[in-house]
């Protein structure tokens, strides 16, 4: 599936089963970061497709 | 897990593994915010509040929450501060955030630059007198908040700080040996009443950032993500590293800190308010300072001369 990281504006090809499986091949922990299924925001639960488009938004402030 | 109450799709998982959907975590988020108000008395009646505002996700959900709570209220009210340092690429972007909301939501903002204090923005004082950024705004921001707030009648300056913020900053403190600093932290900063210096007010103080951000992103407050060219916080950097994977770990480390801290405070606010001397007043500015000359006005003073002299 299309993951968009936002932070540091790079988009990538990666195959997971769910948000917490796609967090740990990023290497993301799930405290500092949000995950956007097709314009919702979800939980590290949710089960994700090849056809399911993500964004990754850090929630740590650039300031 | 769909959402206890409404049976549907979740967006967040909670401290306590409750799985919310976006009503109900709206819902919790602002009755959370509210309760932190009121317990800590950070708003009263016939306040005037200002709020400030950088455009970004933590200043905008609290200047959403104070104003709509005003509207309902009609016992206080709230404005806007923005400090415009000057930074090209990055608060000229967030700049526009803030507006666009206030003009949006009715909001009186008022902007504040370097360019009309110093001579300059921030982009060229940097560039003409060597003097990092973080120093810069580590005295000027802060100064030029509290006068603002202070002409403009504020009796509070609430301010979007977090608990990751809070709890990053006591940690630094403990690890630093600063002690002092961290007896004015606390949802109501100070140590001494002084009638020149605005209390700073900060009703996020137990929400975490992931809660803010995804509160500013479900209610479309949030802009797209931008950093500051000149950001030099390496240690808080690794300060909220550490935290952040002691909290994946040992979920609640992060309260648990805020939570222990909030149990000391009072003892140390009083140890430093006996200990500490006389507050003085700055002759030029009248800014409160422990000196004569406060640090605001000698670094503008340092800043106009090599400015000169370039």
């Amino acid at each position: 599936m299309k993951v968009y990281l936002e932070r540091t504006n790079e988009s990538k090809e990666i195959k997971a089963s769910n948000v917490s499986e796609l967090l740990k091949k990023l290497s993301l922990n799930p405290a500092t970061v949000l995950v956007i299924k097709n314009n919702t925001l979800v939980t590290e639960t949710e089960k994700l497709n090849e056809k399911d488009e993500i964004k990754i938004i850090s929630v740590v402030s650039g300031g | 897990m769909p959402c206890k109450r409404c049976k549907t799709s979740p967006v967040i998982t909670l401290q306590s593994g409750n799985q919310p959907c976006k009503n109900c975590f709206i819902k919790y988020f602002e009755k959370k915010v509210g309760k932190t108000i009121r317990e800590h008395k950070l708003v009263e009646k016939n306040d005037k509040v200002a709020i400030a505002v950088s455009g970004g996700k933590d200043s905008l959900t609290i200047l959403s929450i104070l104003h709509n709570l005003s509207l309902r209220k009609k016992d206080f009210e709230v404005f806007a501060i923005l400090i415009d340092e000057g930074i090209s690429g990055y608060r000229d972007k967030t700049r526009i955030d803030a507006e666009e909301f206030c003009k949006k939501n009715d909001i009186k903002l008022n902007v504040f630059s370097y360019k009309d204090e110093l001579g300059a923005p921030l982009d060229e004082i940097i560039k003409k007198t060597g003097i990092s950024g973080c120093t810069v705004c580590g005295i000027m921001r802060r100064s030029m908040l509290n006068i603002a707030a202070r002409k403009l009648g504020a009796t509070k300056l609430a301010t979007g700080h977090n608990l990751d913020d809070e709890a990053q900053s006591v940690l630094m403190n403990y690890m630093r040996n600063n002690m002092e600093v961290t007896a004015r932290l606390g949802p109501i900063t100070g140590i001494k009443r002084d009638k020149q210096f605005i209390r700073r007010i900060k009703p996020l103080y137990f929400m975490p950032e992931k809660e803010v951000t995804a509160y500013s992103f479900l209610k479309e407050l949030l802009g797209k993500y931008s950093e500051c060219p000149y950001a030099d916080q390496s240690y808080r950097n690794d300060v909220r590293d550490l935290l952040n994977g002691f909290e994946q770990k040992h979920p609640g480390t992060k309260y648990a800190i805020i939570a222990s801290f909030m149990e000391i405070l009072p003892t140390l606010k009083e140890k430093y308010a006996q200990e500490s001397g006389k507050i003085n007043h700055c002759p030029k500015c009248e800014e409160p300072t422990s000196g004569i000359i406060c640090k605001r006005c000698q670094l503008v003073a340092q800043i106009k001369e090599k400015l000169a002299k370039s």
